[in-house]
Formats: C-alpha cells, sequence, structure tokens
C-alpha cells in the first residue's frame, strides 16, 4: 500500500506520461486522479507510508479531516482540468500538470515539515513549465519571476523548519504559532504562496500569463496549498485576521480597473483567498470549516470562471474586456456556465460560494470581529462587481465586438458543465459537501435572515452598476476601438465605483513602477562586475591571477601572524 | 594475497597502462586498455573500500620499507571514498569519451590522450592514496602535467593559451605546496603524515609550521580553484575537450579539496587551523563571496560550458564552507558534496558534451527547441540540472540540506541565508537554459525541419549511468550521508 499513495501515483504518471502517445496521456490525465481519489479513501485516519530519508522519519501520508477534505478536492480538480486539457497534445504541459497536482496533495498529505517541503518546492519546478509552455518572450520572464518567488517562498520555509528543529527537536507539522524566528519564517514562507498583502504579486504576474489550460491547473493548487498549510499550522493566529481582511480588501480596486480578464480573476481570487485566511485567523470551529468549505466552493467556482474566460481566449485569441462582448450569441454554453461561475463566486442563494462564505462571515460576527465582518461584506459587494457582473457582462453581452468565435470545444464544455454542476449541487445541497468538514457543523445557510440579507446586498450592488452603466456608457465611443484602448476601460470602470478606484490605482501603480525602475538600474549598476565584459565574467590574464595570490598570501600571513 | 596489495595495485594499473598506449598506437585498442585498466582500478577501490568499511583504516608500505624511511600509503575512510569517487567517475567518462575523442582529436594523437588520461588517473588516485606528504607533491605533478596536456588536446586554439594560464597559475600553486611541505620537514624532519601529526605541536619553530600552513594555504586554493584563485579555471573548463571538463570536474578539484582536508584535519588538526589560526577570516569569506558572486556571474553566461565552470567554483565554495565549520556535521556535509557535486557536475558536463557533439556549439541562446531534436540529453541536462539547484529529493538537495543544518548548529545564519540565496541564483541559470531547451521558439525564420538527431548510445548510456546513481543517491540520502559520516570522523578523529 506504501507504494500507492496518492502522490506516488502521479508521479509514476508523470514518468509513465513520457513515453506514451498522446492519446493515452489525455487519458492517464483523466484515470490518475480517479485513481488518486480511490487510493486517498481507503487509507484510515492517522499516519501512514512512514519513510526513513535524510535521517528523519517523513511521514508522507497523514490523513484526518482536514487534510481530507483539502485533497478530495484536489482531485477532483486535477480530474476537471484533465478534461478541459483534453486538446493539449503538450507532452511538457502534461508531466507538468502531474507532477504539480501530486505535488500539491503530497503537500496536503504531508505529516511533517520536510515531506511538506519536498513538495512544496516541488509545486514550483512543476508548475512554472506551465507558465514556460506559453512560450512567449514575456511568459519565460514571467515564469522566471514566478519560479524565484516560489523557491524563496520554499527557501524560507526550509530555514524555518531548521531552525524550529533545532528550538524543539521536532519537525512534526502540527500547529506552530508565532512563536519563534523559525516558525515566523514558515509563517512568511506560507505567506508567499498564499500572496499575503504586498507578497501578492506573483499570482496576477503569473496565472494570465500561463497557457489557457494551465491556468486553470495553476488556480486551483498553489494558493489553496498555502492556505490548507495556514489552517494547519497557524490557525486561531489574529494577525491573519486582519492579513485576511485586507486581502479581501485591496484587490477589488486593481480588479475594477484592469483590462485583462484572467487578470481580473487573478485579483479576485486573491479576494477570495482573504476570506480563507480571516476564517484561518480567527480559528474557532466554525471559521476553520469556513475556510475549508470555502476553498472547496473556491476551486471549483474559480476554475470554472478561468475555464469559461480561457475558452473565450482559446477562440478568440484575447482575454481582454474592451475587445470582447456579445459572445453569448455563439458560445452560449459557455456564457451560462460562466454565469453560474459568477453567481457562485458572488455568493447568490443557491449557488455553492453562499454556503462557504456565509460561514466564515458568521464566524467573524459572532466572535466579535465586526470590523472585520464589515470589511468582508463590501469585500463581498466588490466580488460581485468584478467578477460576478463584470466578468460576464464584458465577455458576453456589453457593446458587440462583431466577434463569432464558434462554441468552445467539446471537452471544454464538459469540463465546465460538470464543475458548473458541481457549483449549484454543492449550494443546493450544502449537507453533501458540511459532512466533509473537518468539524461537526450544525450550521443552517438558507435561513430567511442569511438569505434576505444576501439578497439585499446583492440587489443593491446590481441596481447600483446598472445605474452607473447607463449613466457612464457611450455607445458610438466604446465601439470598435481596438487598438490599446485600455483608456476607453478606464473611462468606463469609474462609473462602477467612485473615480477614488483610479485614482488609488494608478497611484500605487505609478509608486510601484518608479520603485522598479530605480530597483532595474540599482541592480544593472550592482550586477556589472558579473555581466559579460565585467570584472568576475571576463578570462584574468596570468599576471591578474598572479596579483591575486599574492594579494590572498599577504592576507593569510597577516591574519595568521596576528 | 593479491587484496593484500590492493593499495599498490590502484596506482600501478593505471601507470603501466599509460606507457602501454603509447606502445600500441592503435586508438581503438589505446582506448581498450585505458578501459580496462581503469575498470580494474574501479575493482581495487571498490574492494578497498568495502575493506576499509569493515576492517578500519589499512597502512600499506610500499617496497615493503617500513614508514619513517619509506612511503606508506594510508587508506581510512575519506581515502577509501576518495579513490572510488575519481576511479570511477574516469572510468564512466572513458567510455563516454571515446566518441567525443574521435570527432575532435586527431586520430593520430589518440594514443597521448589516452595515455595522459592515464597518467593523470595515477597521479589523482595516488594524491588521493598516499601518507606521505612529499609523494603528494610527486603526484600532484604527474597529474597536473598530464592534465595540462589534456586541456591542450581542444580544437579551438584558445584551448592552448587555456592549457597555459593553467599550467602556469598550477605551478605557483605547486611551488608553494612544495615550499611547505619544505618548511614542515624543516621544523619537524618528518614527511609522513602520520609522523608530521604527532611532531607538529612539539615542533622547535612554531614559526616555521605557520610559514608551511600559510603557504600550503594559499597552495591548495589555487589547485582547488577557490574564489578569488579560481581564474585558471573558467577557460580551462571552456576550451578543453568536453570528455576532459567532464573528467576534471569530477575529480581534479576534488582531489585537491581532499589534500586540503587531510592537510587541515588530519596533520594540522581543526583546532590549529581553524581555532588559532584564524583561518575562518580568509577561507570563509572566499569561500561565501565565492559561491554568491560566481553563482551570479554563471546566470550572465551564454556559453553552456563556462556557466558550468563557474557554478563549478560556486559549489566548490560551498564545501570549502562547510569545511570551515569544522565539525563533524560540517565535514559530512562538505564531503557529501564531494561526492554529490563530483557526479552532477560530470554528468551535466556529459550532456553538454553530448550537445556539442550534435550540434556543434554550446551557445545557450541557439539551442531553441533542442528537446525535440535531443529529448534523451536534455532530459538528462535537466535532470542533473535540477540536482545542481539542490530540488528535494536529488543529491543536491542532500548537500544543501545538510550544509544548512550544520550552518544552524554552528548558529551561522548568515550562510546558511546565503547558501539559500545562491541557490536561488542557481536556478535561474539553469532554469534560463532548460526554457530556451523546451520552449523558446526557432529564431530563423523557416525552421528546418526538426528530426530526432541524438547523440550516439556509448554518450547516452554513461551519462545516465551518473544520473541514475545520483537519482538513488538523492533519494536515499542516508547511502552517501553515512559513508560521508564515516569519513568526517576519520578526519577528525586523526591519525591512530
Amino acid at each position: 500500500m506504501n507504494l500507492l499513495a496518492p502522490p506516488f501515483l502521479y508521479m509514476y504518471a508523470a514518468v509513465l506520461c513520457t513515453l506514451l502517445s498522446s492519446k493515452h496521456r489525455a487519458i492517464l490525465l483523466l484515470v490518475v486522479p480517479v485513481l488518486g481519489l480511490l487510493s486517498l479513501l481507503s487509507y484510515s485516519t492517522g499516519n501512514h507510508v512512514v519513510l526513513a530519508m535524510l535521517g528523519f522519519e517523513l511521514t508522507f501520508v497523514r490523513i484526518d479531516k482536514l487534510a481530507l477534505v483539502f485533497s478530495i478536492i484536489f482531485s477532483i480538480a486535477a480530474f476537471l482540468s484533465g478534461i478541459y486539457a483534453w486538446h493539449v497534445r503538450d507532452k511538457i504541459q502534461q508531466v507538468a500538470t502531474l507532477v504539480y497536482a501530486g505535488a500539491a496533495i503530497g503537500g496536503v498529505l504531508a505529516g511533517d515539515l520536510i515531506t511538506l517541503f519536498l513538495y512544496w518546492e516541488a509545486t514550483a519546478v512543476a508548475s512554472v513549465f506551465l507558465i514556460w509552455a506559453r512560450r512567449t518572450d514575456a511568459s519565460y520572464a514571467t515564469g522566471m519571476r514566478y519560479l524565484i518567488i516560489q523557491v524563496l517562498s520554499g527557501v524560507l520555509l526550509l530555514a524555518g523548519l531548521l531552525l524550529h528543529y533545532n528550538d524543539t527537536g521536532s519537525i512534526a507539522f502540527e500547529h506552530l504559532g508565532l512563536v519563534s524566528l523559525g516558525t515566523w519564517l514558515i509563517f512568511i514562507g506560507f505567506g508567499i504562496k498564499c500572496a499575503f498583502p504586498l507578497l501578492h504579486n506573483w499570482l496576477q504576474d503569473s496565472y494570465p500569463a500561463a497557457t489557457v489550460t494551465g491556468t486553470v491547473i495553476l488556480s486551483a493548487f498553489t494558493t489553496k496549498m498555502a492556505v490548507y498549510a495556514l489552517a494547519r499550522g497557524y490557525a486561531g493566529t489574529e494577525i491573519l485576521i486582519y492579513i485576511g481582511a485586507v486581502m479581501t480588501l485591496f484587490p477589488i480596486f486593481f480588479a475594477e480597473i484592469e483590462n485583462d480578464l484572467r487578470r481580473v480573476l487573478a485579483y479576485s481570487l486573491n479576494n477570495q483567498l482573504g476570506f480563507m485566511v480571516v476564517g484561518v485567523g480567527i480559528g474557532t470551529e466554525l471559521a476553520l470549516n469556513g475556510t475549508a468549505a470555502h476553498a472547496f466552493c473556491h476551486i471549483l467556482y474559480k476554475s470554472l470562471l478561468f475555464m469559461s474566460v480561457g475558452a473565450v481566449l482559446y477562440r478568440t485569441g484575447t482575454s481582454k474586456a474592451s475587445e470582447l462582448g456579445g459572445l453569448y450569441k455563439t458560445m452560449p454554453v459557455t456564457m451560462v456556465c460562466c454565469l453560474i461561475g459568477a453567481a457562485s463566486i458572488s455568493a447568490f442563494p443557491l449557488f455553492s460560494g453562499f454556503i462557504s462564505k456565509s460561514l466564515i462571515l458568521d464566524a467573524s460576527a459572532k466572535n466579535g470581529y465586526y470590523i472585520v465582518w464589515f470589511a468582508l461584506v463590501v469585500a463581498s459587494a466588490g466580488v460581485l462587481s468584478h467578477s460576478g457582473i463584470k466578468i460576464p457582462y464584458f465577455t458576453f453581452f456589453a457593446h458587440d465586438s462583431g466577434k463569432r468565435p464558434a462554441e468552445a470545444p467539446i471537452h471544454m464544455r464538459i469540463a465546465m458543465i460538470i464543475t458548473a454542476f458541481l457549483c449549484v449541487f454543492i449550494g443546493v445541497f450544502p449537507g453533501v459537501l458540511y459532512a466533509l468538514l473537518p468539524y461537526q457543523v450544525e450550521y443552517k445557510p438558507y435561513t430567511t435572515s442569511h438569505v434576505l440579507a444576501q439578497m439585499q446586498l446583492l440587489c443593491f450592488a446590481l441596481l447600483a452598476f446598472v445605474f452607473l452603466m447607463r449613466k457612464g456608457l457611450h455607445p458610438p465611443e466604446v465601439r470598435g476601438v481596438n487598438l490599446d484602448s485600455d483608456w476607453i476601460y478606464r473611462k468606463l470602470a469609474p462609473g462602477l465605483l467612485p473615480s477614488i478606484v483610479t485614482a488609488v490605482g494608478s497611484s500605487v501603480t505609478s509608486a510601484q513602477d518608479s520603485i522598479k525602475s530605480t530597483a532595474v538600474t540599482l541592480t544593472r549598476r550592482l550586477s556589472g562586475f558579473a555581466r559579460p565584459g565585467g570584472v568576475l565574467s571576463i578570462s584574468w590574464g596570468v599576471n591578474s591571477m598572479v596579483l591575486m595570490v599574492t594579494v590572498m598570501m599577504l592576507l593569510v600571513l597577516v591574519f595568521n601572524f596576528i | 594475497m593479491i587484496s593484500d596489495q590492493l593499495p599498490a595495485l590502484v596506482i600501478v594499473i593505471p601507470m603501466l597502462a599509460a606507457p602501454l598506449c603509447v606502445l600500441v598506437r592503435k586508438p581503438i585498442v589505446c582506448w581498450a586498455i585505458a578501459l580496462v585498466a581503469n575498470f580494474l582500478v574501479v575493482l581495487s577501490a571498490w574492494a578497498l573500500f568495502e575493506k576499509v568499511r569493515e576492517d578500519g583504516v589499512i597502512r600499506y608500505a610500499l617496497g615493503g620499507w617500513a614508514a619513517p624511511t619509506g612511503i606508506e600509503y594510508y587508506v581510512d575512510m575519506m581515502n577509501a571514498t576518495m579513490l572510488l569517487l575519481v576511479s570511477f567517475i574516469s572510468c564512466v567518462t572513458l567510455v563516454y569519451a571515446y566518441k567525443s575523442v574521435s570527432k575532435t582529436v586527431l586520430t593520430s594523437k589518440h594514443y597521448l590522450f589516452y595515455a595522459a588520461w592515464m597518467l593523470c588517473l595515477t597521479g589523482l588516485l595516488g594524491i588521493s592514496i598516499t601518507g606521505d606528504a612529499f609523494n603528494v607533491f610527486v603526484f600532484l605533478e604527474i597529474s597536473s602535467l598530464s592534465m595540462y596536456m589534456l586541456i591542450a588536446f581542444g580544437t579551438d586554439r584558445r584551448a592552448l593559451t587555456a592549457s597555459f594560464r593553467y599550467l602556469i597559475m598550477g605551478s605557483i600553486g605547486a611551488s608553494f605546496i612544495l615550499i611547505g611541505i619544505g618548511f614542515l620537514y624543516a621544523a619537524t624532519g618528518a614527511l609522513n603524515m602520520v609522523d608530521l601529526a604527532q611532531r607538529i605541536p612539539d615542533a622547535e619553530s612554531q614559526r616555521a609550521v605557520l610559514v608551511a600552513f600559510s603557504f600550503l594555504t594559499i597552495g591548495l586554493m589555487i589547485k582547488s580553484a577557490v574564489f578569488p584563485l579560481h581564474g585558471w579555471l573558467a577557460n580551462a573548463y571552456q576550451h578543453s575537450p568536453i570528455a576532459v571538463t567532464a573528467f576534471l570536474a569530477g575529480t581534479a578539484t576534488k582531489v585537491s579539496l581532499y589534500v586540503l582536508l587531510r592537510f587541515f584535519f588530519s596533520i594540522f588538526g581543526p583546532d590549529y587551523s581553524f581555532g588559532a589560526m584564524l583561518l575562518n577570516v580568509v577561507l570563509l569569506p572566499a569561500a561565501v563571496a565565492g559561491f554568491v558572486l560566481l553563482s551570479l556571474v554563471a546566470i550572465f553566461q551564454s556559453d553552456l560550458r563556462r556557466m558550468l565552470a563557474y557554478s563549478s567554483v560556486a559549489q566548490i565554495g560551498y564545501i570549502i564552507a562547510a569545511f570551515c565549520l569544522a565539525s563533524q556535521s560540517g565535514l559530512t556535509a562538505g564531503i557529501v558534496h564531494i561526492i554529490n557535486h563530483g557526479i552532477i557536475k560530470t554528468a551535466l558536463f556529459m550532456s553538454v558534451g553530448c550537445i556539442l557533439y550534435k550540434v556543434g556549439h554550446t551557445h545557450s541562446h541557439s539551442l531553441d527547441n533542442l528537446m525535440q531534436k535531443m529529448p534523451l540529453t536534455v532530459t538528462a541536462f535537466i535532470l542533473s540540472g535540477l540536482g545542481l539547484i539542490g530540488v528535494p529529493l536529488t543529491v543536491g538537495f542532500v548537500s544543501k540540506f545538510s550544509l544548512i543544518s550544520a550552518a544552524m548548529e554552528r548558529g551561522w545564519w548568515m550562510v546558511g541565508a546565503l547558501v539559500l540565496l545562491s541557490s536561488l541564483f542557481a536556478i535561474v541559470y539553469i532554469g534560463r537554459v532548460v526554457e530556451i531547451m523546451l520552449f523558446r521558439k526557432s529564431r530563423t525564420e523557416t525552421p528546418a525541419p526538426v528530426g530526432r538527431s541524438e547523440a550516439p548510445l556509448m554518450m547516452l548510456v554513461p551519462m545516465y549511468v551518473l544520473i541514475g546513481i545520483s537519482i538513488w543517491f538523492g533519494v536515499s540520502g542516508s547511502t552517501t550521508l553515512s559513508v560521508a559520516a564515516d569519513a568526517a570522523a576519520a578526519l577528525l578523529g586523526g591519525y591512530q
């Protein structure tokens, strides 16, 4: 049984994948998650697959309810993205997907910090290939930045775990808390992957840069693995509540002014993570249930949204709001699925987001974090406007772009329909998901007050949107401008929220730009010695080498005789 | 009993193979002779290794002359490991060398090439096995002179200048070592290492010992290419025949590092070297600057061989930093990295050699989409590249992990942090090339139809043997760690 642990299955499959023909590879991508799930469910609660490595006993499979719910949804996500990526013939992407999904599941099942680190690094290395696979210069640069940041997170984790091990003599991955330098380093390592504010840029940078299918896959694993790690190690750490609250709020501004829809989704992903982080920070049973449930639902509806926008990108070659519109005529299935995803992320009653988000909102209100609760409510309204309305509206409705793409390929439609079905199913029968959660819950999402409050929020937000759209829209100008038309969109955007949005957004952007340019010149100057022609990079003549010997000899003598 | 004569056989076999090659002259026969000799050496080294592991230290009086008068071979876990590593890498590389050498070296010179190779191997093994300080110098000269010759076999004319520069620097290094040994002899009247270790603390002129120590330090730093005395290395690695580069990268600097260990720990003792002598003030900063700066330099290199050469200097920095910890765990980390880096760097140079063989150059920018053309070679490059970076489950990770935990044990946070930083640089320089090979679109307007055109099996098989071993060592990190720990204990325990 040891050899058939879920993460190992994925790794075998990755090796096998390199030998198969493209059709068989696509099938393999579907079969492995199913086998992995079966293998997963065959384990009983407790530690399994304990192997001696590097002088430690490493626990590769630790089953408890928290690990189970995350690894189940990861398996489902791997399966769905397998269907969605049926058309992909690129062996590198398929191998990377398998390794990446396997590593994410492995990370969730890891029973100690070293195993966690092994998989933590593996997700970083495997996932970068999904970005590079787009094969553009920009995706190369993005991928490299992404890789460095991801590995930096791993490096912090490694440093932290060694410190922690030095302090306590234990590598067990249990509750850690912010008690020492080591646990702080681990915390920051987790925080990078979880895209904490100011550590978040890699997310918006990289996800929109990946391939159509790559983004769907990327969106599911890395950040949720970090949420899991936080829930395991830092539940009830108060600072997380405020970090989470900030995370829910600030991406809204950026999402509002952003034109690339995949980037909008990346910002909204960040915002959704905020909800989960708040749940971890509160740390009560209800709140942790909320985090797990929200991660579960979120993976589904976020994948769905990325799938639908991806399908549009696949068919039209663009995901810019200003270049899209009116696609409902030819892509009705994609449109309906996108709407279901939008309704789920906006937490409409009867959709999955509603039954998970209310757990976290309730937990924050019950524990007296009213300001946080309010922030989350505001953020919910923001979600509605940038993900719930903006994504479907500008893609499928709005002004007619004149594009008449074909409907998404059949396998993409199947993937989207299944995902959409799951979103609705969970929304209608929340008990199924609640049964999976780490703690026993007796929670009723569909009370009158919940539904009413949520509907009020949603209706007013919708109303505001409609009102502002009518006032702010100038149809003749919008239509037909297909050159670098970001400014039109930026002119539209202030209609959605007061012009503060633009001001905040642009000032932050310009500040970032200036910091970036200074940093670039500085590094260029500093690394001058290492570049070709620099002092360290040229071949040294004999005389300079001998001079160096003399200098070193002098140093050694001086220090030895002191 | 032949097994009693193993220490001598390890040296005698390759030494006899060299003149035999010169007499025979027929390229393929020379190669076969060298290979058979090398294979026998691997077997003897393996037998020695097992014997030392079971029975402890072997002391062998060469020619039957007892220690103070004659030359003694002293084999403990440290030497035995080095003998096995050097002979094995040489053997694998020799298999690999045949194809690439027949393509680049004039057929009429082949016999010289293999003869020089055998001499070089003799020298390297001799350095590793001998228990006599002056004998170290002799073997050092044998290996160095044959090495200069091997490098000069490079196709490019720049190989000659590279070899010449190495000759100058190598000779300076060797003379420093000789001067050091001379001073030691003057101060103690002994050349046998065991005697030296005993007599140094009581030597009349401690100043002479100090001077000896300083000369030895610098001499060994040159030979093992420790930053900033690494100047000879980049050109030598770039312009010599690629098989030679693979051989040197895996063995030559490693053997010099071994001598450094032997002198610092067995002869002078860690307390002298790293306590009273303040070696940490010179050696540690040099090591740390080396791995940080040269990893950075490697990022900007467009030639794969040069990039890997700079990366080698950086890796040597790791090893030296680990030595500077002067603790059991530090030495273990350093020795494990000698083994691991020897294997992966050889494998990396082999994969670059395959590229050179088929593509004809190693400019990374023009290797776009190489995956289509040479999937096995590129896979090998990626696998060993991951090892170089230190991704978990590769040998590099075993090294990195043990080095960092050793540094933390000593409380050297900064060193640990800088190791991590420089491993980030390694990601960039390997990742950059991998991205080009896998994803970059061809720059030419009409890309030539890409067909599979893999390097010959005789180059691929040895490369994958090394990679297989590195994966095995990476997954079960304890195999190499326990050997290294034994070797470290042998060094720290001093001579019995």
